[in-house]
């Protein structure tokens, strides 16, 4: 055994568990971690400019990768600032240990200079967090966070450490094994509960496959596929699933939802067994719970039980890990012939297409997004903010593989995407990496530029810049009488603020300029921001209103056909 | 009415093992607010075993589908058993304390009335007696509305735990993984590690 200060036990434990990367902030409290970072030269530390930035940059790294992601910040604001992005990780269940540093044990609930209780704060927000209050604490504490980030249903552990337990001596030693009683993700699926899921596919006339996250993080993508092929079941995933099946399968029918495909929408709602599979039947997914399908027969595959049966009623539930459920079950299904079925969602697709880019003068967002996609042969990374052009890079750019797409789905947290893409460029460096932003969102969080050039991350920013928080612009025209509230955004130059931390920029306005833009973007080596001058009355379709059901999905009203 | 162990109609009795650590009250309590589970009555105490504390809590079932409260229950690490006692023939005691206004001339009343409830006099002064009775929710209850007239002073009641009759446990045997992963094995079933806690 080695006596260690509590800063060293914690950096070679991050290292043994595998990290590289760490997105940091320095502050008072965590001056003896920072101090000791030098001494562990192989774990690179990104310096970002706001905490938030480093919580999804850590949770973009994880997205695109498949790692743990971790974020380090001082106490009091510095951890407060993470907070957004652990909630963002927390409710798209991803992998993430965030650390941070808090004052000194004897200055503990004696409210000092910057302290928060910040355990208080992150405990419904992840999925376990510790507050260490011994060095010789640290390196179990440290296995664990990473075991319950990592495993069951993956999610976001918080540490808090306070400054005298990092200055403390004790005897490292790597902890091989972990005991935690209360804490047994149940893997195998319950084969009596596989054999009635079998059962009712095979009897199926009309069956569905809906897909979630759980694929992505699974890592099942085959042994969906290989289970979709056998049945013939048409598949459609929630929108954090795109990808877990890949969209140009003959089988995948896009995804569902308040801005999902309207065949996936009216083909979840025709079917007769819904199978949901690593998903947790969302309400921006299902609709209006109430009014979902209603005689339709639900098999749920989850890991997490407490999904089963929390919003809809669940005829067959199973328990498990999808790696080991899905092959299981494909073994006990039957080769079918369901020409019929598919022939009809494809009917529906035929007089109903989702996903035409009509002609029109102006630029619409879409056809960037289209063109993007036909420029990288659907290889790029897209990392989204929340609104309007998260929904249509969703929409017009088709995901072969997992991780591709990379989006806060369940917290919906605008200013996402730059500090996700600067992460996910980390994780997968090998990837062209593309931030879609939207021209309010990026304005949340766009400082990380600094992050991004210090680190020369040849990050594609794009921006769908229509003067407007798009999104809520649509939702007061659809749904306000077009009262038009707080609504439309200023803006700075964003040519001239990207040069201003010395990152290239083009402008683009008009319909010829796109592919030349894209092209010099993808030839650049380094980050590179092009600002998308959209049109500004563009909205998202087709829509499921707000507390309508998915049979109540409408698609674009006549009048907006031409612009 | 009540069910054999005393619930109330609506009602359920869960008891939860948790790791006796800091903050495990909180994590629970929270978990009830945030899901909007409303809490009747809660109670805390050490176990037969070091590091495991066992709660008892009665949860209002018209605030939330019982098996939803369980099921986020065991999401908690610190969580390491849930068990509903609902429909389970179980014992259900509340302790109370009654400090009941008295004189030399009613004080003989009281003292009847404390002898049918099975109460104890743990105190007496010249103008107050104090009181402690076991026993389940009614029982109390009762006691307290027999003692009403007399003037109430301060009342101070525990909450509900409970425990299952007979041969069943709701306590956690470290044992029992490996010792039912060597019954199946000895049958030829597959075996799983985390046998008693997977939803086989």
């Amino acid at each position: 055994m080695v006596r260690m200060t509590g800063s060293q036990i914690l950096l070679e434990c991050l290292q043994r568990e595998g990290v590289s990367t760490i997105f940091g902030y320095p502050g008072g409290v965590v001056l003896p971690l920072y101090d000791t970072l030098p001494q562990f030269p192989a774990l690179r530390h990104v310096l970002v400019r706001h905490e938030q930035g480093a919580a999804h940059m850590a949770d973009g790294y994880a997205r695109a990768s498949g790692e743990v992601g971790v974020c380090l910040a001082t106490s009091g604001p510095g951890a407060t600032n993470l907070v957004t992005g652990i909630a963002t990780s927390f409710l798209d269940s991803t992998p993430m240990v965030a650390i941070t540093g808090n004052v000194a044990r004897t200055l503990l609930g004696k409210d000092g200079f910057q302290e928060a209780d910040i355990t208080g704060i992150t405990q419904p927000i992840t999925k376990h967090n510790y507050l260490v209050m011994r060095a010789e604490n640290i390196a179990m504490t440290v296995r664990e966070a990473f075991h319950i980030a990592r495993s069951g249903r993956p999610g976001p552990v918080h540490v808090d450490i306070p400054k005298d337990v990092f200055q403390e001596e004790a005897e490292f030693e790597w902890p091989e094994e972990i005991n935690l009683r209360g804490y047994r993700p149940t893997t195998k699926g319950h084969a009596g509960m596989i054999r009635r899921a079998a059962d009712a596919i095979n009897k199926a006339k009309r069956p569905i496959i809906i897909s979630g996250h759980g694929i992505v993080w699974g890592d099942s993508s085959d042994e969906l596929v290989e289970l979709a092929e056998k049945a013939q079941i048409p598949v459609i995933t929630t929108f954090l699933g795109i990808g877990g099946f890949p969209e140009t399968h003959p089988l995948s029918y896009g995804f569902l939802g308040m801005h999902g495909m309207y065949h996936a929408n009216m083909a979840a709602d025709e079917a007769d067994v819904v199978i949901g599979i690593g998903m947790r039947f969302d309400d921006r997914a299902m609709g209006r719970f109430n009014d979902f399908n209603p005689d339709a027969t639900i098999v749920h595959i989850d890991i997490d039980p407490a999904e089963i049966g929390k919003n809809l009623p669940t005829a067959i539930p199973v328990v498990g890990h999808v790696k080991r459920v899905l092959p299981e079950l494909t073994e006990r299904i039957e080769e079918h012939d369901r020409s019929q079925w598919l022939g009809w969602i494809d009917k529906v697709e035929e007089e109903h297409p989702s996903l035409e880019i009509r002609e029109t003068r102006r630029l619409i967002p879409q056809e960037i997004v289209r063109t993007l996609y036909e420029e990288t042969n659907g290889k790029a990374t897209l990392v989204t903010g929340v609104g309007q052009h998260q929904m249509w890079a969703g929409q017009h750019y088709f995901y072969d593989s997992p991780r591709k797409l990379v989006s806060s789905g369940g917290l919906g947290t605008m200013g996402f995407e730059l500090p996700a893409a600067i992460g996910a460029q980390m994780g997968v460096p090998e990837s062209e990496v593309w931030a879609i932003c939207g021209d309010a969102g990026f304005q949340m969080t766009m400082q990380e530029l600094a992050a991004c050039v210090d680190e020369r991350l040849p990050v594609k920013i794009a921006i769908m810049n229509n003067g407007y928080l798009g999104m809520v612009r649509q939702w007061q025209e659809l749904f306000y009488d077009e009262n038009f509230v707080s609504v439309a955004v200023t803006q700075p130059d964003f040519c001239k603020l990207a040069e201003a931390y010395g990152i290239r920029a083009l402008r683009i306005e008009s319909k010829s300029e796109v592919l030349p833009a894209v092209q010099e973007a993808r030839n650049y080596d380094g980050p590179i921001l092009l600002d998308f001058h959209v049109d500004q009355d563009e909205n998202v379709w087709p829509m499921v209103p707000a507390g309508a059901a998915l049979s109540e999905t409408i698609e674009m009203p006549e009048k907006e056909l031409v612009r | 009415m009540t069910t054999t162990n005393g619930t109330k109609p609506g009602q359920h009795t869960v008891v939860a093992i948790v790791e006796d650590k800091p903050g495990v009250l909180q994590r629970v309590a929270g978990l009830f607010r945030r899901r909007g589970f409303n809490i009747e009555s809660l109670a805390v105490g050490p176990t037969e075993f070091e590091g495991l504390s066992r709660m008892t809590i009665i949860v209002d079932g018209a605030s939330a589908p019982v098996e939803q409260v369980e099921k986020q229950l065991y999401k908690l690490i610190d969580v390491v058993k849930v068990s509903d006692l609902t429909h389970e023939d179980a014992i259900t005691r509340e302790l109370a304390l009654l400090k009941v206004r008295c004189n030399n001339v009613n004080r003989h009343e009281l003292l009847d009335i404390a002898n049918v409830f099975r109460a104890d006099v743990v105190d007496m002064a010249t103008n107050s007696l104090m009181l402690q009775v076991v026993g389940d929710e009614d029982k109390i209850n009762g006691l307290i509305k027999m003692c009403e007239p007399y003037g109430i002073r301060e009342l101070s009641r525990t909450g509900t735990i409970a425990m299952t009759r007979g041969q069943k446990t709701t306590t956690v045997h470290e044992s029992e993984p490996e010792a039912i992963a060597r019954v199946h094995q000895s049958q030829g079933r597959r075996v799983e590690a985390d046998l008693p806690f997977s939803s086989d």
